[in-house]
């Protein structure tokens, strides 16, 4: 077990920030941490750096505490993006590279592997604050890795990213993790997380509301989505005893039922009444589950 | 490397590499090039040479001395006696043929009087000159009607010897007075420049990083005290090759121009006009006091503006949180300047005890005064344990600070921070 919070808890004044959060990172893996706005995922990030003291419970790489003297084994990607806006991409990079305990001459040639990989290197030595935003994203997410850590924190890596550059990214933290680096990993986009996670972790309001492994989850819930493409009027399984949420779609419907004997119920009653082209029974989506356990969607 | 220097010298290079630090640095160094060689710019302007000045003697006897007396005390007037009547001379004063118009003529008991008629007459100009040697002239003329000796005249204007000796120990003769006066002066003023305009760089330095978001990153990697003192000190460091090139250049300038005032001579010249501020043979130990004082007043504020800059988040408001230093900084200064009048009253010696006073107040008063050794020592140590207090007060405020944003600037913010930096009960 490489990372591990232990009724970790964080008041400011009144406000609880986070609430007794206990959870287990995995070594070499992604680690999805979900949670809307303010609900204590940066807070959380902060403590787990050392930025901000714990108001109670334990949090230990290792089992040691993280200080300082590991900082060139972690790397950071804020949400909020940090970058100088007047410093050129190379000295931006090496500047922090340095301060992750690197050497010059290394640091240079991580920068060219990383740029080309990202396929930006000749933004090498123009000033960040004439690159876009998404390019700006790109040479943030090569300040955190520049030093090869063995605990990476993504807080929100792909925002303002167009598609292309989402997969390009994606590429890059699987490779990350193929090549031994621990990373945890939060978004508000489910799909990211439902292709790259094996845990996960949803915080609503500083408090743990779901963890454990993705299959696990979607197993537990219970809940499964159903899709039925037919030919005939749907529209009397909406008050059928099992189904949660009736959606009518142009060519059937997509329901929510409460468990998988529902669709079975429901199979043998449709093939009385005409053809169906599709019946499809669907684990529920991690977005399903967030919205149910949160109360809103973010996607 | 320990990230202390990373980011030290970080700091330093980015800073004077910047183009804000090298232009500052020229136009400073353009406008002493200026002022060292200021003759030079005004003669070019004023080219012609002597200014002539009509004179009519209505006495006829009048007008030699006078000549004399004015061209020899200055060589850049000219007297020239005129014939016409005083209409035509006077279009000639409009016309600017001469620079002014001088009637000279024997009141009924026999002395000179003097009109003045010139285009402009201002304070410090020609006429006063004029009537200096004019009423030189009335002295010698009225004295030789009496019948008194030259020599007795001479006896009369001669200044006389008068000594100041002060029996208190604590006081300086008038003599060393003067002399450490200009290396206090100089002291106290560049202490206030360095803490304005390099106490404004550290925090809105600070507030850059904390405006750019870059601030979570380094201290995500370094700890934000050892931040804070890199940041601090590499400032100082650019501060200090910023007046060190002032300092070098000025010198060169002043060593450059007196030798070309006086030829070979040049060493001995120097060291007078260095004497005349007061630069010249003070003890060495004041230099060094003065160097103490410079650092540990610089490390002071430098401390409490790092800590204000923590708690701002943009650079707009640097400005306003910056206030309660600057106004600090003032009063330490105007105290200092009323001391050097008066440095031996209570009210001085009181505030040369208040930490931040001390730098300058304390300073001035081992310029001024002959003051024993430990009140310099417990001086120090009232400083040195304030720096370590507000070091770890401000290391504390940083740590909350640099992850605080908001639109809000008050000092309710320090409380916040600090609260940010430790467990919460």
């Amino acid at each position: 077990m490489t990372l591990l919070l232990q009724g970790v808890t964080k008041r400011f004044g009144d406000l609880v920030a986070v609430n007794d959060l206990t959870m287990e990172i995995p070594e070499k893996e992604i680690f999805g941490f979900l949670g809307g706005n303010g609900a204590g995922k940066t807070t959380t990030f902060r403590m787990i750096l050392g930025l901000l003291e714990a108001t109670e419970g334990d949090i230990r790489w290792y089992d040691k505490p993280i200080t300082y003297n590991d900082s060139h084994l972690i790397g950071y990607l804020p949400e909020e993006r940090g970058l100088y806006p007047k410093l050129k991409v190379k000295d931006q990079l090496i500047y922090l590279g340095k301060l992750r305990g690197m050497h010059k001459a290394d640091i240079l040639k991580e920068i060219t592997y990383w740029l080309d990989r990202l396929k930006v290197p000749h933004y090498l030595e123009r000033k960040v604050e004439e690159l876009s935003k998404g390019n700006q994203q790109k040479i943030q997410f090569i300040s955190a890795v520049l030093h090869k850590p063995k605990l990476l924190i993504l807080d929100e890596p792909f925002s303002g990213l167009d598609p292309v550059n989402v997969e390009l990214l994606k590429e890059a933290v699987q490779e990350l993790k193929d090549s031994g680096t621990s990373i945890v990993f939060s978004s508000h986009q489910m799909g990211h997380v439902e292709e790259l996670c094996e845990h996960l972790c949803i915080l609503h309001q500083g408090k743990d509301v779901v963890k454990g492994s993705l299959r696990e989850i979607k197993r537990s819930f219970g809940k499964k989505n159903l899709i039925i493409h037919a030919d005939i009027p749907l529209d009397f399984l909406q008050n059928q005893p099992g189904v949660l949420r009736y959606r009518p779609v142009a060519a059937g419907c997509e329901l929510q039922i409460s468990s998988e004997d529902v669709s079975q119920r429901i199979l043998s009653e449709l093939q009385e009444k005409g053809f169906i082209r599709k019946f499809e029974l669907e684990e529920p989506s991690l977005n399903d589950i967030f919205i149910e356990k949160v109360g809103a969607s973010y996607e | 490397m320990n990230k202390f220097w990373i980011i030290l010298s970080h700091t330093y290079m980015s800073k004077v590499k910047s183009k804000s630090f090298i232009i500052s640095t020229l136009i400073t160094l353009v406008f002493l090039f200026g002022i060292a060689n200021l003759d030079v710019i005004i003669n070019f302007f004023s080219q012609d040479d002597k200014d002539t000045v009509a004179v009519i003697d209505e006495s006829d006897q009048l007008f030699a001395p006078f000549k004399e007396t004015v061209e020899s005390t200055n060589p850049d007037i000219e007297l020239v006696k005129v014939e016409d009547d005083l209409d035509t001379v006077l279009t000639d004063v409009v016309n600017e043929t001469y620079e002014a118009l001088i009637v000279l003529s024997l009141n009924n008991e026999q002395m000179p009087e003097g009109t003045y008629y010139a285009n402009r007459i201002s304070d410090f100009g020609m006429h006063w000159e004029m009537e200096q040697q004019l009423q030189q002239l009335k002295i010698a003329m009225a004295t030789n009607l009496a019948g008194i000796d030259q020599a007795i005249i001479e006896q009369i204007y001669e200044p006389i010897s008068f000594q100041t000796v002060a029996l208190d120990e604590d006081a300086k003769t008038g003599e060393e007075m003067s002399q450490t006066r200009g290396i206090v002066y100089i002291m106290l003023f560049v202490l206030y420049m360095a803490v304005i305009i390099y106490g404004q760089m550290i925090a809105s330095d600070v507030a850059t990083e904390k405006s750019s978001r870059v601030m979570e990153i380094l201290v995500s990697s370094a700890p934000p005290v050892s931040h804070m003192f890199a940041k601090i000190f590499g400032v100082a460091l650019l501060g200090l090759t910023q007046v060190g090139i002032f300092i070098g250049v000025g010198y060169g300038l002043i060593v450059s121009k007196l030798g070309e005032l006086t030829g070979e001579s040049q060493g001995e010249f120097t060291g007078e006009f260095f004497e005349v501020f007061g630069i010249g043979d003070t003890s060495p130990a004041l230099y060094i006091y003065a160097l103490i004082f410079f650092l540990l007043g610089y490390l002071l504020y430098a401390t409490l503006a790092a800590m204000l800059g923590s708690i701002v988040s943009s650079v707009e408001d640097v400005q306003q949180i910056m206030m309660p230093m600057v106004f600090l900084i003032i009063i330490a200064f105007f105290i200092a300047m009323f001391g050097l009048s008066v440095p031996d009253t209570t009210f001085i010696t009181v505030s040369s005890y208040i930490p931040f006073f001390t730098p300058m107040v304390m300073f001035l008063r081992v310029g001024m005064l002959n003051i024993p050794v430990w009140e310099i020592a417990l001086s120090f140590g009232i400083l040195i344990v304030s720096i370590i207090l507000l070091a770890m007060l401000a290391a504390r405020v940083y740590k909350g600070g640099v992850l605080m944003y908001g639109r809000s600037n008050s000092f309710k913010d320090f409380k916040k921070a600090l609260a940010l930096s430790k467990k919460e009960r």
